[in-house]
């Protein structure tokens, strides 16, 4: 029997995201107030009942939540900035208290991840060690929390506004990770990365060995553009280009391709729309002006990492 | 062939600028009637998928609160205001720093930040800080739009490139298990040791891309009558 679980923190957050629907319900200023709600409760929904409620209702709900932010029912509504005046008092009252609770989150989770699995007695432990460091972000997330009221002096209740005006602003977009995912496994049982790989194999000339390379690394990067996820793309183009024609064919050595074809993979990474919670919820949650921008800021390290990873593998692939 | 028709709607969706979310589901809905499912079974798998992975929205939800409650008192500019005090801080070494910190805690396994935990509350105010920009949450333009783009790209590339060197937890462990699964006999060590060049070379050229953002910064302050923060 597990104690902490990961779906206790789901919960919560389920909660967090309710009361946001509620508040949203009851703002009678919001200019989609009802579309925003349901939105959010259905969100909050499919966190809280999880596992207990049946995929296929959940599927259908995720449907309804796409159509009404297609609708655009969920973008967020304006918000009223903050008084500078009152700012700049809280700054000089409150100083570095204000920063405290945001750096006791990593701290809490990176001990608590170590520490809590270790502790289990007769027929329980505290903490499913796979779930460890998740089960500490959540925990670090909740102390800080506590924090954050107690130096500010605030109530609950306008955490949760703040908190919703956050979550507004990420509208749509907090929902794309796990929707990737679910795309990423569709594609795997339709057999999408086999046909890729054939391709990549058939219109290079993987006979040489440097154009093996090149071919596996763009195909690694490409795939990876088209799926959003490096760890999708690496067992298709291992299977169907690294290991037949670097190993099998041309001699080369496995740790060298696995571990240099991965971070190609991230490059792609790096400028996929694709890669949601990389590149475009921070967008959001940072209040740029363009979808791209951090795709754009990204492009160069892109660029220049993979011609290093290109370069390091047809060196030293067929060499160690 | 006719499998790859979810990439062309993946494809023109993006084109088009169709909302990405709907693209993304319009895109699992035609895979999956063209390899066979019913509607009824697409959207079990859809709803088994997201289930499998809620916990992927578990960190931001959990932490937007914090960071909203903290920043009505002023987070950002208390933050802001620490960096400025600082003569050698420029807004491309807090971040040159920023990647260092994560790639060295990475490569011990361990994950020090994401988006929502650390770039919003911390890292972007620090670097605006640093740049004499005005920090404050709300709509960026001009040069603090900039910067906070950059501020994401240093959280993603320290994240990404120096993943468990030295404790393997990750990625690492993906590829020693698919080689395992293959029947190709790999040693753990090999792949870490082969991770570190790339590594280091994302520092250099985070090195490269943060002086490139600090020269055009300067630029646009010294440029007469121009100014840097104005809305669009």
């Amino acid at each position: 029997m597990t104690l902490l679980t990961l779906e206790l923190f789901l919960v919560v957050a389920g909660v967090v995201v309710l009361a946001v629907a509620a508040s949203i319900a009851r703002d009678a200023s919001h200019p989609r107030r009802w579309g925003a709600a349901a939105f959010w409760a259905l969100l909050a929904l499919a966190l809280i009942g999880g596992k207990q409620l049946p995929p296929m209702a959940v599927g259908y709900g995720l449907l309804a939540m796409t159509l009404l932010a297609a609708t655009r029912q969920v973008e967020a509504p304006g918000f009223a900035a903050f008084d500078p005046a009152a700012i700049d008092a809280d700054v000089a009252r409150l100083r570095n208290r204000l920063v405290w609770p945001v750096v006791l989150v990593p701290v809490i989770a990176i001990a608590a991840g170590f520490a809590l699995p270790l502790v289990r007695g007769a027929g329980f432990v505290l903490v499913d060690p796979k779930q460890g460091s998740l089960v500490g972000i959540g925990l670090g997330c909740v102390c800080a929390m506590v924090v954050a009221l107690r130096v500010t002096r605030e109530r609950p209740a306008p955490a949760v506004a703040e908190g919703g005006r956050l979550l507004q602003l990420l509208g749509w977009t907090l929902l794309l990770p796990p929707m990737l995912a679910a795309l990423g496994g569709i594609f795997a049982k339709a057999g999408v990365g086999e046909v890729i790989a054939q391709y990549v194999a058939a219109v290079l000339p993987v006979q040489l060995p440097v154009a093996a390379v090149v071919a596996y690394c763009a195909g690694m990067a490409l795939f990876t553009i088209l799926l959003g996820n490096a760890f999708a793309a690496f067992p298709v183009m291992t299977l169907g280009v690294g290991l037949p024609f670097i190993v099998q064919q041309h001699g080369g050595n496995p740790a060298i391709m696995g571990a240099l074809g991965m971070l190609s993979g991230y490059c792609g990474t790096l400028v996929t729309p694709m890669a949601a919670n990389f590149n475009l919820v921070p967008v959001k949650l940072l209040e740029l002006p363009d979808d791209y921008a951090v795709i754009r800021a990204q492009a160069p390290f892109a660029a220049a990492i993979w011609v290093f990873n290109v370069t390091a593998m047809a060196a030293c692939v067929y060499r160690f | 062939m006719i499998k790859l028709i979810g990439i062309v709607v993946v494809a023109v969706g993006f084109a088009l600028r169709l909302n990405t979310l709907l693209v993304v589901v319009l895109a699992a809905i035609v895979t999956g009637l063209v390899a066979g499912f019913s509607f009824h079974e697409i959207m079990r798998l859809a709803g088994q998928y997201f289930i499998d992975n809620r916990f992927m929205v578990l960190p931001v939800i959990l932490m937007v609160p914090v960071v909203g409650v903290l920043e009505r008192h002023g987070l950002q500019e208390r933050v802001a205001s620490l960096m400025r005090q600082s003569r050698a801080a420029t807004a491309g070494r807090v971040l040159w720093f920023y990647q260092a910190l994560r790639e060295v805690t990475s490569m011990v396994g361990l994950s020090v930040g994401n988006h929502a935990a650390m770039v919003r509350p911390l890292v972007a105010p620090m670097a605006e800080g640093a740049a004499d920009v005005e920090a404050r949450p709300g709509a960026a333009h001009g040069a603090a739009a900039t910067i906070r783009a950059h501020a994401a790209a240093s959280e993603n590339v320290g994240n990404f490139f120096a993943d468990d060197i030295f404790v393997a937890v990750g990625a690492l462990l993906l590829i020693k298990g698919f080689f395992d699964a293959v029947g190709v006999e790999v040693a753990l060590r090999d792949i870490q040791l082969w991770s570190l060049p790339t590594a280091l070379w994302a520092m250099a050229v985070g090195w490269w891309r943060y002086r490139v953002l600090d020269r055009r910064l300067a630029r646009t302050a010294r440029e007469p009558g121009r100014v840097v923060d104005s809305p669009k």
